[in-house]
């Protein structure tokens, strides 16, 4: 396996907590390649070999096992598209830990689109994080695209962590879900645009048997003067529950663009969305400013608290 | 020493002008407890806000400790040792009250420190540490919280603006016990209340009432509470007076 150089363990660091090789399962890929692997005895990964790109499976009954398939671009103009594909058995509890950072300290652009999708066994049950985050002050973007399947069979559950923080200067993020009996997903999203940035995530989840549930929350921040367009659709089909949620602070010149929607195709759909954008209340500012901090200070403090 | 000198403020609504402080002046030693009373719409609470630099004087002065404080930040009152309780605190999508009490304190806070606060303002700490201050705790959960903010900083001058609105089914003998507690941990410690509750006038060192912007009395509580209180009704304090 190749040693990783200074500017991709930072990059580890920030998208997958991680600060050297994790333990369990993984698949590391830096700058177009695989730089290291490891399986276990219930988790296999095996490249793909059509497209770039690797296939995880995970045998029935794994409990309390990770994989993490991080991904960090530290060169500037490399632009991929990678295919990977979650194989989840039944009765599973798992953690997935992806994301992807990019150092451009070049003038190319440079892009990662990653196309993720997950088949979640019966009564199976996976949270899956997935952090995007971009430095470097070359003057080529930093592009991703992530796309994000996910088919969850009757009575799993799939609680997604979103993030994107800082650093990315080009976002398009899909994430279609459908859900058959009982089946539930969980949403967090947390997204952070500054500078120019340009950000736009859409959600299309189906709840498309009975006793399906999904509840997709996202928290935004729109700084500078960059753009966020938020389009988060609950489709019910049958007895079923759905909640989205669009909750946005503005500043500077930011725009937000919210567009939380729901379709009931059942007369036993019961789905409700909210959306809230904002500037931040001038009194919870006076109120941290009475606790010694100057207003930047106040500022900074309530939209961390906002995006944790 | 807190000292106001000649302390005016005028609102501006829509070209329209209104006087709510006029020419008002008084001086709060230290080591004292300071009830402030009056009618509503007395001026009490742009008073407090006065002091601790949320609204800015239209004239006159504010000297702490012998500085001249009129023209600093809310953060540099602050940071000078001027604690401000709101009568309604403010609500945080995100920050847990562990974040509040840690701003407050102003360095890193143990849980355990976090914990004696919340103790103190009778809630337990382990049901509430990790709780955002948010739309999902009541008022009176709230307002105690906003007490615990600032029992954690160190302030050398506490204002409360009416600290026992909202926490009815809290005893009153919890908020004075804290007041108490305030002065005996620091000796020199001025705290000024904003108050209509003769419970809390009770244990005053002096009174002010507050009346059309203006102080209208001034005195220990011995020389004012029977004034006010002829009946047992502090809000009749006005009526007595005219």
């Amino acid at each position: 396996m190749k040693p990783m150089d200074p500017v991709q363990k930072r990059l580890l660091q920030e998208v997958a907590d991680l600060h050297d090789i994790p333990e369990g399962a993984y698949n590391l890929r830096a700058n177009g390649e695989s730089v290291g692997r490891n399986t276990t005895a219930n988790i296999d990964i095996k490249s793909k070999t059509d497209v770039s790109g690797i296939d995880i499976r995970i045998k029935d009954g794994t409990k309390n096992e990770s994989v993490h398939i991080p991904v960090v671009l530290s060169e500037s103009g490399l632009k991929e598209t990678v295919y990977n594909d979650f194989y989840i058995g039944e009765d599973c509890d798992v953690l997935i830990v992806a994301g992807c950072g990019i150092d451009n300290c070049g003038s190319q652009d440079s892009q990662h689109d990653g196309v993720h999708r997950f088949f979640v066994g019966k009564n199976s049950k996976i949270r899956y994080v997935e952090k995007h985050y971009g430095s470097g002050d070359g003057s080529g973007q930093r592009i991703l695209n992530p796309v994000t399947e996910m088919y969850l069979e009757e009575g799993s559950t799939a609680e997604l962590e979103m993030v994107q923080i800082k650093g990315v200067d080009s976002t398009s993020r899909t994430t279609v879900a459908e859900l058959k009996k009982d089946a539930k997903l969980i949403v967090h999203e947390r997204l952070m645009t500054h500078g120019k940035q340009r950000a736009e995530s859409i959600y299309k989840v189906s709840l498309n048997e009975e006793g399906s549930s999904a509840d997709v929350v996202s928290r935004s921040v729109a700084r500078d003067d960059s753009y966020q367009k938020l389009d988060l659709c609950v489709l019910g089909n049958t007895a079923c529950t759905g909640h989205t949620e669009c909750d946005s602070i503005i500043m500077d010149n930011g725009r937000i663009l919210a567009v939380p929607s729901l379709e009931a195709n059942s007369v036993d759909a019961s789905l409700v969305h909210e959306a809230a954008i904002g500037k931040i209340a001038g009194e919870q500012l006076i109120k941290l400013m009475t606790l010694g901090l100057t207003e930047q200070e106040a500022e900074e403090q309530i939209i961390n608290g906002f995006l944790k | 020493m807190l000292e106001l000198k000649n302390i005016s403020f005028t609102a501006e609504n829509s070209n329209e002008k209104n006087e709510i402080i006029n020419d008002l002046s008084f001086k709060a030693d230290d080591n004292k407890f300071i009830v402030i009373t009056g009618p509503n719409g007395g001026g009490k609470s742009t008073l407090a806000k006065l002091i601790a630099g949320i609204e800015k004087c239209t004239s006159g002065q504010i000297i702490l400790d012998g500085v001249d404080i009129t023209n600093a930040s809310i953060t540099e009152r602050a940071r000078m040792g001027i604690g401000f309780a709101f009568q309604q605190p403010v609500r945080f999508k995100g920050l847990t009250v562990y974040d509040l009490l840690r701003i407050a304190a102003g360095k890193q806070l143990s849980v355990s420190d976090a914990c004696v606060y919340l103790s103190e303002v009778g809630l337990c700490a382990k049901d509430y540490i990790k709780r955002e201050v948010n739309a999902s705790l009541s008022g009176g959960e709230l307002k105690r919280i906003e007490i615990a903010t600032i029992l954690a900083r160190n302030v050398k001058l506490a204002i409360f603006d009416e600290p026992e609105a909202g926490i009815d089914l809290w005893s009153f003998s919890n908020l004075i016990r804290i007041f108490e507690n305030m002065r005996n941990t620091a000796p020199g410690r001025t705290i000024i209340v904003i108050s209509h509750q003769e419970r809390i006038l009770d244990i005053a060192d002096e009174i002010i009432v507050l009346a059309d912007g203006n102080v209208v009395r001034h005195g220990s509580r011995e020389e004012v509470l029977p004034e006010i209180t002829g009946k047992g009704y502090t809000l009749n304090a006005c009526k007595k007076l005219s």
